[in-house]
């Protein structure tokens, strides 16, 4: 499962995860053997109960492995071909691919407004360029305008999961990395930041590789899945399939038991 | 009634002083979580290195602006060299850092200017301003004149500026800011310069007020129950617990100290903080997280 053969023929590679062993501190093994690709403009959901490896799978990709004490052990990670061992978390950044972090991170004693703009420092754009993007973030997320001045920590939780999923997207990214946008907001704020990141894909071509503890609605919007358990990947295909397949099922009851026993 | 008034006044431009020590701590605590032992070696530093240009017959602009560079180069140097190769560490084992640091600041600054007391004079005569039915120190107004200026400058910097809105988002949340791609080297190597020129500002004023030497690395110790009082992570509280302790020290002094026999001011203000501390453990502005569920 190469990511240039399943992106179609001819096509420049996009993201490849070949193999990766990952570790925190010297002997936590939390990622096994874990492969994927993701294609230009594609959807994926990383699927998978908890403690499965999705976050630190997402970490691995935008090298935020070594802030949480962890490293890559083995196996290799392209992104358009060049391969991003060596990178820091602002150079992939840099180049495209960004990040948004498992319980949302906002900075809470900074404004929206504030927030946002610190998405938009690393690429040192002038101040005009600045206030386009601005305005492009609150054409996305209409209710972050209404916000903007007040600060992010006092917002509610959908508004802090657009407030951070707008603050990447002030680096202009190619490949969006979502972890756990659903968790602890109700489904109609839920179905709403979906629909967004649907459009975001569709209009501008942004990939995404959404994490995703609940698959149900995860699916109705991703191309493709990829489902981890124990640090190893189960089962890939495309969501349809997968959906109908009896191997999600057994997933949904085993995530269902990891979340009662929360 | 007007002794009284003129105790307090000059007891709260006194207290300004202390605030301007404390806020160098601040800055750095809130960036980068060390508590920087080293500030007052880089008073120190800062005052002995303008004093031995201006002895050179610098004017004052050029010393301060060499200073300045002196300081600044010294803050990213100790940042790279000491700070950088402890990211992670505790926070016990980044405070010995700086407080060995703050040793070898002091004998290497000594080593190449000397270890004598150096007159600082700033051109401003220490006379006695009438304000109303009170007379202040012209030096001491002064002085609060410019601790105000540099902290109007510094919310300026924080506001306003890229780099302080970067900086005041990696205080909040390192983590977040590295996901987004804001390089936490360049920002904790901003912060230390910013308080390079903090230093410098303090080591002038003390300097000016007490003499270059030795002891000005002491101030540390005014500075610190301030920081108690006041909060590690807020300027304001910086400047509001300077205020709490410069009052207090200069009223105690005249009104204990004759009763108690003896200078109540070395340690007056300690009984303050701990007094503080236990009342409100993160002081006046100590960081509660704003969080909502
Ligand atoms: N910072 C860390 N230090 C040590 N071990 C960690 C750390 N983060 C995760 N782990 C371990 O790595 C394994 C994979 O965790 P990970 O967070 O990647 O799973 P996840 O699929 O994201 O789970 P969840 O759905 O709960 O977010 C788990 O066993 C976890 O305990
Ligand atoms: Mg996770």
């Amino acid at each position: 499962m190469t990511g240039a053969v399943e992106a179609g023929l001819g096509r420049p590679p996009f993201l490849d995860v070949v193999a990766i062993e990952a570790v925190y501190g010297a002997s936590i093994l939390a990622l096994h053997d874990v492969s994927l690709s993701v294609a230009r403009g594609e959807i994926v959901a990383l699927v998978g109960p908890n403690g499965a490896g999705k976050t630190t799978t997402l970490r691995a990709i935008s090298n935020l492995l070594g802030a949480q004490r962890g490293a890559l052990r083995g196996g290799t990670i392209r992104w358009q071909g060049e391969e991003t061992r060596r990178l820091d978390p602002a150079d992939l950044v840099a180049r495209g691919i960004v990040q948004v972090l498992e319980g949302r991170h906002v900075f809470g004693q900074l404004t929206v407004e504030e927030n946002l703009l610190t998405g938009g420092y690393l690429r040192r754009p002038s101040r005009r360029q600045l206030a386009e993007d601005l305005e492009r973030v609150y054409g996305w997320f209409p209710r972050l305008r209404e916000r903007r001045g007040a600060l992010a920590g006092l917002t509610s939780g959908g508004e802090q999961q657009m407030v951070a999923i707008g603050r990447a997207l002030m680096t202009r990214p190619t490949l969006l990395l979502l972890d756990e946008p659903s968790m602890g907001l109700a489904p109609i704020i839920v179905a709403e930041i979906f629909a967004i990141i649907a459009r975001l894909n569709r209009e501008e071509g942004l990939s995404v590789l959404i994490a995703e503890q609940s698959a149900n609605l995860v699916l109705d919007h991703a191309d493709r899945a990829i489902v981890l358990e124990s640090g190893r990947v189960v089962a890939s295909g495309p969501s349809a399939e997968l959906a109908a397949s009896g191997r999600l099922a057994a997933l949904y009851l085993g995530a269902a038991d990891a979340s009662t026993r929360h | 009634m007007s002794f009284f008034l003129e105790t307090l006044a000059g007891g709260l431009l006194a207290g300004v002083m202390y605030a301007l020590v404390a806020i160098g701590f601040v800055l750095i605590y809130k960036a980068s979580g060390v508590f920087n032992y080293a500030q007052g070696a880089m008073v120190l530093c800062a005052a002995l290195t303008f004093v031995t240009l201006t002895e050179r017959d610098l004017p004052f602009w050029l010393a301060g602006l060499v200073t300045l560079a002196i300081m600044v180069t010294l803050a990213v140097a100790v940042e790279r060299v000491v700070l950088r190769p402890l990211v992670n560490r505790s926070q016990v084992t980044l405070f010995m850092a700086t407080l060995g640091l703050s040793y070898v600041i002091e004998g290497i600054a000594q080593l190449l200017m000397g270890a004598s007391v150096h007159e600082l004079d700033l051109g401003i005569p220490d006379l006695p301003v009438a304000l109303g039915p009170i007379q202040l120190s012209r030096f001491d107004l002064v002085a609060a004149a410019s601790a105000g200026a540099l902290v109007i400058a510094l919310s300026l910097f924080f506001e306003r500026t890229r780099i302080g809105v970067a900086l005041r988002a990696v205080a909040d949340d390192p983590q977040a800011a590295l996901s987004i791609g804001i390089r936490l080297p360049i920002l904790w190597a901003a912060v230390w310069a910013v308080a390079g020129f903090v230093a410098l500002v303090a080591g002038l004023l003390w300097g000016a007020r007490q003499g270059v030497q030795f002891s000005l690395t002491f101030v540390v110790l005014k500075a610190l129950p301030v920081l108690i009082i006041g909060g590690f992570t807020s300027i304001a509280g910086a400047i509001i617990g300077g205020l709490i302790v410069g009052a207090a020290d200069a009223i105690a002094e005249i009104y204990l100290g004759p009763l108690l026999g003896g200078s109540v001011s070395t340690w007056f203000a300690y009984l303050l903080a701990v007094a503080f501390l236990l009342v409100r453990p993160a002081g006046l502005f100590g960081e509660r997280a704003i969080k909502r569920v």
